[in-house]
């Protein structure tokens, strides 16, 4: 900065504040009204997001102790700044608190005072040094170069740079995590997701639309504990956060399992929190967290509030996943969750498959949309209600 | 002359540029670019209508549900959906939550840093700073006690060398007036509106599982079952967190927001005089509880609908059939040509034609195409949309309950209707619609809680959800919607019950609009001529009118000479 503020003194006060950056975070926290019992309550509520056993919180608690604030520079590129709000509702610890306290945010364009050069020599001051935290929200245009430019520069160059000697990379959002609504049919400005254009650093998508804000400190606050990302499923997402599937985890399954589902908006079933996939739901299909971790300090989520999954947590779900009132293609109600079962299975294994060999947006395995055009010829055509299933088991068993 | 530019211009949503040109102290000539586009409307051709509102609310997650809301208008005014009173009603709440949130998180954290100076508040006394706060509000958290603790927190902060987005601020720029105290009080409200806002937004959580992005809405109503005696649906537990929550909303505008807002407007009343600009203005209106009519916005909304030309104080009734857009200066083409044409929202075209210098480059060619974003014009001529317009057409409409609510401010600043046409008025009038929509939504769950208690439980038009019972062949729809950043409206085109056409006219197209075919300039473009400059290379008032504005887009300064040559870059620290 520029100055303005008085230097530090010498009195004892003075000598603390002046070394503030290598203070351990509970002192840091101490000074922000945060005392040491609310520290260890946010140390076990993160531990439990990151579905580590209790016995984990000290550990985690000692390890930030430790930690000196990290560098964290957050770009936005095809965004809608969903994510960055997100992060703006951030709990335990306050959004306050992480930028005062927990890390040093030196280049988010939402929130920096800085503008223009100003803002650029910060971005390129923060990571000169390297070492830094990258969290990228939103895809970057590599079709029209020009639909995405910061100080002139494209999105792609940006990104280059500030990833060279990085730490890790943090994508927030199904954008940056794997094209999102950009990179959705017919992809005008061949937007693509951060790891295809840059490699050779770690990376964790935590994909959502917008990200999870515990998700995003789970995922900064294991960096500090254990020094290293979290381990990831084979889409770079956090098993913690995208390791089970919606539909094991939903607290409608045991309507599923009973064959009770809502049938009309505002019937007695949608009243009454019975199953929605009728209507459309996709949590068959779309792994993450969002029934025990929740939304807005675990106050809700889509299913909970009456509205069907759609997916957003799933590479390529505006193509996939829609028409998203449209059933999921062969998920067999009359043999209820034993056939949802395999089909999850396959849709995994699928998805994985059709990823790798033709990168996002080209999975057709669970699409819902070839899914409608097909239901006619698969009723008159079916011999049975376990060909579903069987085209299912073969998916799973290639 | 010189040339300033201005990229990234940060503390919005999104990525805007601005170039302007130097006279002397005053910016003589602006120019402003949207720098990012991603064909959300192309997207949506050939999609399920009933989708369109998921995709579309993604264009925007700071105003996330407002184009949820105008895209399921647009789909049930061509389909002829009629959603019920309690799916009225619960949109309604949504919006009026998402006005106090959205400009309360404007005034605090994307704009307050243009008007306060934290390194400033480091010399304050806390005990003075105390009686500031308390001589102008009863909000209980103004102790001397708690004064001198946020003090120590930032000086600790500004010392450790590390700070995070206060870095590379314009810390002691002349243009900062206030005293140490106003700054000290301002950056405490700074971080207690960052837990105001997590706290109260779970009124979106409660009525739409999450924000942003709320999914809740549907073609024909919303997907949030009512039910008083069930607990997997809006009951009355939910009624009364939401209430406890939009009271804590009202308290949080009337204890710290409003003061606020006057102390500061106190310390800068000079700006009553910049900023002005187009001093024409359109509303839509909106905020009716009658059902939807066919093609228009409602007539008998919270939000009188109307258009005032430069500067007048008479109201012209607004026709829909007034909007164009121009792609002259557009990175868009249309297929008979981009000159001087517009073409209607249902005739609109999008076709990305981006002739734009190859990036990295230094500078624009203005005379050219040189923005992301068509320019829509009404009637022909550009206009301002927004919170500014919103007050001053239901001042001029002498609305019952907007005129005395401007009136008082007025009084109370000691100035004449004319002056709110400025940057400070424009930030007057987001506070005052902001006390409104507070006081509103508390109406709106009582009508919603009376409406269950009589027995309506009915939440969507489920006659209509089915597209075998829409009309065969083409439909045409429209939504309106006055969003916290102003008139929106969604467009589209149905055929064989797929988009045929989807066209969004947002609020910052009308305001951050780039010239049309007639050179005319847009809203930011007219408002920053005449800004003084006390240090053109830290251009901090060029952001004061921009953040009036509260853009929804991002943006950098480069500095170069008056033909556009030997570019000279200038560091803008």
């Amino acid at each position: 900065m520029t100055g303005g503020h008085t230097p530090p003194g010498r009195g004892p006060e003075s000598d603390a504040t002046a070394v503030a950056r290598d203070r351990p975070l509970p002192a840091r926290l101490a000074q922000a009204g945060v005392d040491r019992r609310a520290f260890l309550r946010f140390c076990a509520g993160v531990t439990a997001t990151l579905a580590l056993p209790p016995r984990y919180a000290p550990q985690v608690a000692a390890a930030l102790a430790q930690v000196t604030r990290p560098v964290v520079v957050w770009l936005e590129f095809q965004d809608c700044a969903g994510d960055t709000e997100a992060f703006l509702r951030s709990r335990n610890p306050s959004t306050s608190d992480l930028i005062l306290s927990l890390i040093s945010l030196d280049y988010h364009e939402t929130l920096m005072a800085a503008a223009g050069a100003a803002a650029e020599k910060a971005r390129d001051d923060a990571v000169a040094g390297g070492g830094h935290i990258l969290i990228v929200e939103g895809s970057v245009p590599t079709g029209i170069r020009g639909s995405c430019t910061i100080g002139g520069r494209a999105a792609d160059d940006i990104l280059r740079s500030c990833a060279r000697g990085a730490a890790g990379i943090i994508n927030v959002g199904t954008c940056s995590a794997f094209g999102g609504i950009p990179a959705a049919r017919p992809n005008p400005t061949g937007a693509v997701r951060v790891e295809d254009v840059v490699s050779g650093v770690p990376v964790v998508n935590l994909s959502g639309c917008p990200v999870n804000a515990d998700n995003l400190t789970a995922t900064i606050v294991h960096y500090l504990t254990f020094g290293a990302l979290p381990p990831t499923d084979g889409f770079g997402r956090p098993l913690f956060a995208y390791g089970e599937r919606i539909h094991d985890t939903c607290p409608r399954r045991g309507h599923f399992d009973a064959g009770q589902f809502a049938t009309e908006w505002g019937d007695e079933g949608h009243r009454n929190g019975w199953c929605l996939y009728r209507m459309g739901c996709k949590g068959p299909s779309t792994f993450h967290n969002c029934p025990s971790v929740r939304y807005n300090d675990s106050t809700s989520w889509p299913i909970a509030a009456g509205h069907g999954c759609v997916g957003c947590a799933e590479p390529a779900f505006w193509d996939t996943m829609s028409p998203f009132y449209d059933r999921l293609p062969h998920v067999q109600t009359a043999s209820l969750d034993l056939t949802a079962d395999r089909i999850g299975a396959a849709v995994v294994v699928g998805t994985a498959v059709g990823y790798a060999l033709h990168g996002v947006g080209k999975i057709v395995q669970h699409r819902v949309g070839a899914a409608r055009d097909a239901r006619a010829a698969q009723v008159a055509g079916a011999s049975s209600g376990q060909d579903a299933g069987g085209s299912a088991e073969s998916s799973q068993d290639g | 002359m010189a040339r300033l530019v201005i990229d990234p211009v940060t503390r919005i949503e999104g990525h805007l540029r601005v170039e302007v040109q130097v006279d002397g102290d005053r910016v003589a000539q602006a120019y402003a670019s949207s720098t990012m586009w991603r064909g959300i409307e192309t997207i949506l051709r050939g999609r399920d209508p009933r989708d369109a509102w998921l995709f579309a609310q993604r264009i925007c997650g700071v105003c996330t549900t407002v184009h949820a809301l105008a895209s399921v208008r647009a789909v049930e005014d061509a389909i002829g959906a009629v959603p019920p009173l309690n799916a009225r009603l619960l949109r309604q709440l949504i919006a009026a939550a998402q006005y106090v949130q959205d400009h309360v998180v404007h005034f605090y954290h994307l704009q307050a840093l243009d008007w306060i100076d934290p390194t400033a508040a480091l010399a304050a006394d806390p005990r003075r700073t105390a009686s500031l706060a308390q001589s102008i509000s009863d909000y209980p958290r103004s102790t001397a006690a708690l004064f001198a603790s946020v003090q120590s927190r930032l000086k600790a902060f500004l010392a450790s060398g590390n700070i995070g987005p206060f870095t590379n601020g314009y810390w002691g720029h002349p243009a900062y007036r206030l005293s140490p105290e106003l700054n000290l009080m301002a950056f405490s409200h700074y971080l207690d509106a960052l837990e105001f806002q997590r706290e109260y937004i779970r009124v979106h959580a409660l009525l739409g599982g999450k924000n942003p992005h709320p999914q809740t809405y549907l073609v024909g109503g919303m997907a949030s079952p009512l039910d008083p005696n069930s607990q997997d649906a809006i009951n009355d537990n939910t009624l009364q967190e939401l209430a406890q929550r939009l009271q804590a909303g009202l308290d949080f505008v009337h204890q710290v927001y409003l003061p606020d807002l006057y102390a500061i407007a106190g310390g800068y009343r000079e700006w009553t005089g910049y900023g002005g600009g187009l001093r024409s203005y359109l509303v839509f209106g909106d905020y009716s509880l009658s059902p939807p009519v066919t093609g228009r916005p409602p007539s008998d909304g919270l939000f009188p609908s109307g258009v005032i030309r430069a500067g007048g104080l008479t109201v012209e009734p607004f026709d829909p059939a007034g909007i164009a857009e121009s792609v002259a200066h557009s990175w868009f083409s249309y297929q008979d040509g981009d000159g001087a044409g517009t073409l209607p929202p249902w005739e609109g075209q999008t076709t990305p034609d981006y002739t734009g210098p190859e990036p990295p480059f230094d500078q624009l060619d203005v005379a050219g195409k040189y923005s992301w974003l068509k320019a829509p014009r009404y009637q022909g001529i550009a206009v301002e949309v927004g919170p500014l317009a919103r007050m001053l057409v239901g001042y001029a409409a002498r609305d019952t309950r907007i005129r005395p609510l401007v009136q008082a401010a007025l009084d109370r600043l000691a100035v004449e209707p004319a002056a709110l046409m400025s940057t400070l008025g424009r930030i007057l009038a987001r506070g005052l619609e902001t006390q409104l929509m507070a006081q509103y939504s508390l109406e709106l769950l009582g009508r919603l809680r009376d409406n269950v208690a009589a027995g309506d439980l009915a939440i969507a038009d489920t006659a209509r959800w089915d597209p075998a019972s829409w009309p065969a062949g083409q439909a045409r729809g429209v939504g309106f919607h006055e969003a916290p950043r102003g008139s929106l409206s969604h467009w589209v085109v149905i055929e064989d019950r797929r988009v045929r056409n989807y066209q969004a006219v947002v609020p910052s197209t009308w305001n951050a609009s780039p010239r049309d075919g007639e050179g005319n300039p847009g809203a930011y473009e007219a408002a920053l001529v005449g800004t003084p400059l006390a240090d053109p290379q830290r251009p901090l008032e060029i952001l004061r009118t921009l953040h009036s504005f509260d853009p929804c887009m991002a943006c950098a300064a480069h500095l170069y000479d008056a033909d556009g040559r030997d570019i000279v870059e200038v560091r803008v620290q």
